[in-house]
């Protein structure tokens, strides 16, 4: 238990070592820690921003799936008023074309009966003379008979 | 233990004597072979085992540090940079606190501080035979009577050790006092202070009891700094020491002295840390 030489030695060392650890050890572990803090808090903003633009997009996101939405049933909408119309005009180009048809089969008709009835006079009238023919059983002047059996025809 | 048939007091008495290399006034420089030798040797001797151990820590500390250092990454730490992260902060914290002024010096002060006296008071935790046997062993491979071969190993259960330190941070107070006062606001410290008035002569009258005062209250800074430390350990490495006398039994006893003087080591390294900021902070600001 002398005090002797050894309490210089130690402050010696004890100098030495403090020194040391101000001049290599204490910076650079000061040093990284404040790094790793700025780091972190980086990184933390950027997780904050992140979010926030995230939120943003999701809002964007949504706003857009809405009005796309409202244009579909737009679209929907003048699709089926488009289509509607589209019936409409159609039924009334067929009914426009059968109208048409049916009038046209009436004037035809009606051709077909008037030559018909015309036919049917010219036969008459010619049967009526064969049959007169017949029954006199004398030559008659076919000329001269044929203004009589005409007249006799139209009146049929 | 020392010799072949120790008495209970040789045996303590051999563990509590330092290896001492000096000027011996018969046999000039040499190893001390016994205490009385180590007495007359005076001032300029050393303790070889003290400084040995307390170097080769300290070493320990600022090499495993160093090497941490140079590989800090502002990434994720590894296991042992987390651990120097985390004592580096401990003791960042603990200054911050404490310490007000602007300092380059006080934090690794602090730091080396605790990891040093830290580290010398874990020796207290090695079985008080062990190196002081392996010592003796290799005193006598170099011819060395094996009964005059002293080795202590925990370096603050020397006064000079921890004295030495004490005095360092003394300086340190003296001087940060000086810097931030000036020299006559250091004498103003001693002298002015608790007992002041404003009547010039009564004031001449207070100037020498506050002097007295303030002295013994600056004086007591180092000494109860290094023999709190000092005494502590000390004490406990004699606990240990008893221990190991008391035959099988040792075993359980000096597990739960062990396990106890942890907290010890811990402790006074945080003490001596702590006291050491306070005194410099002191020393720093204006009352």
């Amino acid at each position: 238990m002398n005090l002797n030489l050894t309490l210089i030695g130690q402050a010696i060392a004890f100098a030495f070592f403090v020194w040391f650890c101000m001049r290599f050890v204490w910076p650079p572990v000061m040093q990284a820690l404040r790094d790793r803090q700025k780091k972190i808090a980086d990184g933390l903003d950027a997780a904050s921003r992140a979010s926030r633009d995230l939120e943003l997009a999701e809002q964007q996101a949504s706003e857009t799936l809405r009005e796309s939405k409202e244009q579909a049933a737009e679209i929907l909408e003048q699709a089926h008023k488009r289509s509607s119309q589209m019936i409409d005009e159609a039924r009334e180009q067929a009914r426009q074309e059968g109208e048409r048809m049916i009038t046209q089969a009436k004037s035809e008709i009606e051709q077909e009966v008037n030559r018909a009835k015309d036919e049917l006079r010219s036969q008459v009238s010619r049967l009526a003379v064969v049959a007169a023919e017949r029954i006199l059983e004398s030559s008659i002047d076919e000329k001269r008979h044929a203004e009589l059996v005409d007249k006799l025809a139209e009146e049929l | 233990m020392a010799g072949n048939t120790p008495t209970a007091t040789s045996y303590i008495q051999h563990h509590l004597q330092n290896l001492t290399f000096g000027h011996h006034p018969e046999h000039g420089w040499s190893i001390a072979q016994s205490a009385e030798e180590a007495s007359e040797m005076g001032f300029w001797a050393l303790h070889l085992d003290t400084l040995g151990w307390s170097i080769a820590l300290g070493l320990v500390f600022v090499l495993l540090f160093r090497k941490v250092a140079l590989k800090a990454t502002t990434g994720v730490p590894s296991g042992l940079q987390n651990f120097v992260e985390l004592m580096v902060e401990f003791v960042d914290n603990s200054v911050k606190d404490t310490f007000h002024g602007k300092s380059q010096l006080i934090a690794p002060l602090s730091l080396t501080i605790f990891c040093w006296v830290f580290l010398m008071n874990l020796m207290d935790l090695v079985p008080v035979d062990f190196l002081p046997m392996l010592a003796q062993k290799v005193g006598a491979m170099f011819g060395a009577d094996p009964a005059h071969v002293y080795f202590k190993v925990v370096p603050t259960t020397d006064v000079n050790a921890t004295l030495g330190m004490a005095l360092s941070v003394f300086a340190l107070i003296i001087f940060y006092t000086i810097r931030e006062k000036g020299f006559s606001g250091f004498i103003g410290e001693l002298t002015l202070h608790p007992f002041s008035s404003p009547n010039k002569l009564v004031q001449a009258l207070f100037i020498p009891v506050n002097f007295l005062l303030e002295t013994v209250t600056l004086i007591a800074k180092p000494i109860s700094l290094a023999l709190r430390l000092f005494g502590n350990l000390y004490a406990g490495e004699l606990i240990f020491i008893l221990i190991a006398m008391i035959g099988l039994w040792q075993l359980p006893l000096h597990f739960a002295w062990a396990t106890f003087h942890i907290l010890v080591i811990t402790l006074q390294a945080f003490i001596f840390m702590m006291l050491t900021i306070v005194y410099l902070s002191m020393a720093v600001e204006k009352h």
